[in-house]
């Protein structure tokens, strides 16, 4: 029973992963006055990339034909882990929070190599913002991790959210609000939005992500913007679920289960919402600003620690 | 049994010396050498398992071979059979490498005879390290172990770098050996020198000097071991080394200090007080941190691996130091925790180090450069090197399912277990030292895409790279083993964990730890704090990546392909000056980093003499200007010079003046003696 959750599980974040950037992006252009495109676009961009002949340069290797894949396996993966509409889940021995952000990072990591392999220099420029800012994101996703998992007792995703759920109380302790402020920013970095990149740009002073996948067309660049979609999909609801996990069924009944579905879309469109408005209100940080931003995390990440370690 | 194994160890060793004095050059020599030296290792690791196994240590007494302070004594346990074993991994697949690369040597820009007869006795010195019952073997085969592989460095010792690398590595090594004494000193205490009358002495000694001996043996130890700031020979030795040899100090030989130091403070001091292990943990991240930091900045593929190198080092220490910190607590469970997790990063390291150097060996012996900014696009001319190159930048960058990835989460768990520290001051010290580790492990991701992707990657940047041919079979298999070895402790780390817990069990009365910690096929910390299962990690995503292929057939995804050129915004054809540099791929940091790297950066225009608008010529230089050399090295070396260019003054040639020293000398000598 517990597998099928699973499969479910993976196969709903999958579905919704298209529906939520199209989410964000109609919304932000609602704010902008602009009609926005439709919702379900991103689908239709799936289903025209994966009809397409991709083009591949003649300088790459097989390492460019083959990180796609990996990217997109290791993302799902993480899907497998992670909980979205129900705990305790069958894989929960399988990885701890530590090995979903060691597994996004082998996306990260075979990306750049990939933004590398054709030899431009717009894949080497992406790769190397790519790699400097999720090296300087990692300590304060660790540190936030510490800070939950000594509130929980445990690095296991089910075991943070059940013991959230059974002390409501900790929900508001300044260790768990300080360390989703830390997470928020790491999100914001991690999945490229602004004020880090700009996902809606392909001006190649700015760009990062784009300029890492800018080589990448077809099939293949149909499964590197899924597993980005989906990155932005299991980002928010880690922080929905880990810091507000009501709505998370704890039994396996189907009004349980519909529950959890309709809370899980309804912060999943909160958080959409939060950063649609965001990326709407502000304007990207240049790329040496940066690091400040995420040092201001590490900093909130660790006066989490210690508060959640003072007042435990 | 283990007499037997002993023996053809030392036979075997012996035998390849004999066979390098014969020649040990041709393909027939070569491979004699590396296969005595590869059958002397492996014997060496059956005796390291069959002791861990049986749980009884191996001993030899030879009273009569150096019939002074107590003798010969051999006295293998399982923390010694560990680092035996480790030896083993790392020998092996260098010894196979070796025979085929040291066909460079052929041409007589470096003595194969010499190389051949250093290598097996390096070998077996370090495997008597490992044995040494007493303070006098150990002491012998520990300045045994630093001479040969001095002598390994100086292999190519016509280049000037090279006598330099020699120089650094010496003075290092014997300062640290200079340390090791006084420590031994004070810890025999007048008594006699056998480790087991060491380990009941050192109970009774006052704390001071107690504090004395973990300083001398720590800094001794970390000198070896490459710590920040007695780090400076590794960047300069291991380049200079023939690159097998650099896989094995980097990956084997520095992890002896490590050995040392669990050694003198774990085994025979029992542990010490929590600033002990604080010290520990501090100089551990640290050297991660500085390691990584420095390893980025580097372009020469060898150099980068040795600062990355003191990064591990710095991890490894990490580790130690927590655990030593439980220690003194009594939080025995959680001590076992971080020490396994210690001993596990050493051997993961000993194993994807091992296979980078020897892979940038490989680069190489088939580029004849170390500079990455020459190289590129090898990984279609080299497909076995590129692709053990990966599995090596992956598994250091702590990818799941590598062995990277498990050593890694097991020092963050026993980092994370911090708060059961019962003072709130170190305790809070550990998040800090989780950030810094997972620094650490962000910084070596991106320094080894940069490693992986400049090197082996895009297009050729030079005719040397356009030119490259995969490496000989011998040196692909000397990879290839090291290569399962990363993949192998990576997905199998619940057969490798119980291994490491009887290894430090009843190590400074550590007690038996296996109740504590459950390893089934997840491993599993103490109170279930942390559940990971690479192995179905590994499984899962075997799975999930072979279901993307299938859903493409089912869902009739487009599955032609069509080759086309690089798009450039227009420009046609493409060449190797438009590729991305190592150099700018570590810019960002670079400039991140700034306040620690002070670069300085040296911009020459040459413009058309009509317009300003056409560049003849662009040349740009950038340094950084490392901090040890400059604020710790260069005023201790200018001391050291001016003092010598002082006492030169008394050297007159004077035979009249020296006669005047020695009665002077004599008279002083008389008066002290009376005095006292």
């Amino acid at each position: 029973m517990g597998y099928i959750l699973v499969i479910v599980q993976t196969l709903l974040a999958l579905l919704l992963a298209p529906g939520l950037v199209g989410f964000v992006r109609w919304f932000k252009a609602r704010l902008q006055n602009r009609r926005g495109s439709p919702l379900w676009l991103p689908y239709f961009e799936l289903r025209k990339l994966f009809g397409k002949e991709p083009i591949v340069s003649t300088n790459a290797s097989w390492l460019f034909r083959f990180a796609p894949y990996l990217v997109f396996a290791s993302t799902v993966a993480v899907t497998l882990l992670i909980p979205l509409i129900a705990v305790p889940l069958p894989f929960d021995a399988v990885g701890d929070l530590i090995l979903v952000v060691y597994l996004l990072l082998v996306g990260t990591f075979f990306l750049s190599l990939a933004g590398l392999d054709p030899g431009t220099a717009f894949g080497g420029m992406g790769a190397s913002r790519e790699m400097t800012i999720a090296a300087i994101a990692e300590p304060t996703v660790a540190v936030a991790i510490f800070s939950l998992a000594i509130g929980a007792g445990s690095t296991n995703l089910s075991s943070i959210v059940t013991a959230t759920l059974s002390n409501p109380s900790a929900t508001l302790s300044p260790g768990h609000v300080l360390a989703f402020a830390a997470l928020f920013i790491v999100t914001l970095a991690e999945t490229g939005r602004l004020p880090v990149d700009n996902p809606a740009t392909h001006l190649e002073l700015t760009m990062i992500h784009e300029a890492m996948i800018l080589e990448y067309s077809g099939r293949y660049l149909a499964l590197v913007e899924w597993a980005s979609w989906l990155k932005l999909l299991i980002f928010f609801s880690l922080l929905a679920n880990l810091f507000v996990p009501w709505g998370l069924a704890t039994t396996l009944t189907p009004l349980a289960m519909l529950v959890a579905l309709v809370t899980l879309m309804l912060k999943l469109a909160f958080f959409a919402v939060v950063v649609a408005v965001l990326e709407t209100r502000i304007a990207k940080l240049r790329l040496f600003r940066v690091p400040e931003l995420l040092g201001v995390s590490f900093v909130l990440a660790l006066l989490a620690v210690t508060s959640s370690f003072l007042l435990k | 049994m283990t007499d037997a194994l002993f023996a053809l160890m030392i036979l075997a060793y012996g035998a390849g010396v004999l066979a390098a004095l014969m020649g040990g050059a041709g393909k027939l020599g070569r491979g004699a050498v590396a296969l005595a030296a590869a059958v002397g290792a492996g014997a060496g690791t059956a005796l390291g398992v069959s002791v861990i196994v049986s749980g009884t240590p191996f001993s030899l007494f030879l009273p009569d071979l150096l019939p002074i302070a107590g003798g010969f004594v051999l006295q293998l346990d399982s923390l010694g059979a560990f680092f035996l074993i480790l030896i083993g991994l790392g020998a092996i697949p260098a010894a196979i490498y070796g025979a085929g690369y040291t066909a460079v040597y052929e041409d007589g820009h470096g003595s194969l005879r010499f190389l051949g007869v250093m290598f097996n006795l390096f070998l077996l010195c370090m495997g008597l390290v490992t044995m040494a019952g007493n303070v006098l073997t150990f002491l012998l085969m520990w300045e045994g172990m630093s001479l040969t592989s001095y002598f390994l460095v100086m292999t190519e010792n016509h280049e000037e770098s090279t006598l330099r690398a020699g120089g650094w590595y010496a003075a290092m090594t014997h300062f640290g050996l200079a340390l090791l004494l006084a420590a031994f000193v004070l810890l025999m205490n007048g008594g006699s020198g056998s480790f087991a009358d060491l380990r009941t002495n050192a109970a009774v000694l006052p704390a001071v000097a107690r504090d004395a001996i973990f300083l001398l043996a720590f800094f001794g130890f970390g000198s070896k071991a490459g710590i920040v700031p007695l780090h400076i020979w590794l960047p300069k030795a291991h380049p200079a080394a023939p690159s097998h040899v650099s896989a094995l100090m980097s990956g084997v030989m520095i992890k002896l200090g490590v050995y040392g130091l669990l050694r003198v403070v774990l085994d025979l001091l029992g542990g010490g007080p929590p600033w002990w292990g604080a010290l520990v943990l501090g100089f551990g991240v640290v050297s991660a941190l500085l390691g990584v930091l420095y390893a980025l900045m580097e372009h020469d593929l060898k150099r980068l691996l040795a600062y990355s190198s003191v990064e591990n080092i710095g991890i490894i220490l990490i580790s130690i130091g927590t655990g030593l910190i439980f220690h003194s607590y009594g939080l025995m469970s959680l001590a076992a925790l971080a020490l396994i997790g210690g001993l596990y990063h050493t051997v993961t390291h000993a194993s994807f180090k091992g296979l980078l150097f020897l892979g940038a060996g490989s680069v190489l012996y088939a580029t004849h450069t170390r500079n990455m900014e020459k190289i590129g696009g090898l990984i279609k001319l080299m497909p076995w090197t590129a692709f053990f190159f990966l599995i090596g930048s992956a598994a250091i960058s702590a990818l799941p399912p590598l062995n990277g990835f498990v050593s890694e989460w097991l020092v963050f768990q026993s980092l994370l277990a911090g708060f059961s520290i019962p003072k709130p001051d170190l305790a809070i010290l550990m998040p800090i030292a989780v950030g810094m580790l997972a620094l650490t492990s962000g910084l070596a991701a991106a320094c080894f895409v940069k490693a992986f992707g400049i090197s082996f990657l895009a297009i050729p940047r030079s005719t040397e790279a356009k030119n490259a041919q995969e490496v000989p079979l011998s040196m692909r298999i000397g990879m290839a083993i090291l290569a399962v070895v990363c993949v192998g402790l990576g997905i199998a780390p619940v057969v490798v964990v119980p291994f490491l817990g009887k290894i430090i069990d009843g190590l400074g009365q550590l007690p038996q730890t296996m109740p504590g910690l459950t390893f089934n096929l997840t491993l599993q910390t103490p109170d279930a704090f942390g559940q990971i299962s690479p192995t179905l990690a590994a499984v899962g995503l075997l799975v999930i990546l072979g279901l993307i292929p299938i859903a493409f057939r089912i869902f009739r995804v487009n599955r032609s392909l069509r080759l086309g050129e690089t798009w450039g915004c227009g420009r046609t054809g493409q060449t190797p000056r438009m590729e991305y540099t190592a150099t700018a791929f570590a810019e960002p940091l670079r400039r991140v980093f700034a306040e620690l790297y002070r670069p300085t950066k040296e911009l020459s225009i040459d413009f058309h003499p009509d317009s300003k608008y056409f560049v003849e010529s662009i040349e740009y230089k950038s340094e950084i200007s490392p901090l040890f050399d400059r604020w710790f090295y260069d005023p201790f070396l200018r001391a050291v010079r001016f003092i010598s260019r002082q006492t030169q003054r008394l050297q007159s040639g004077s035979l009249h003046l020296y006669l005047l020293y020695l009665a002077a000398l004599l008279i002083i000598l008389l008066l002290v003696a009376r005095w006292l």
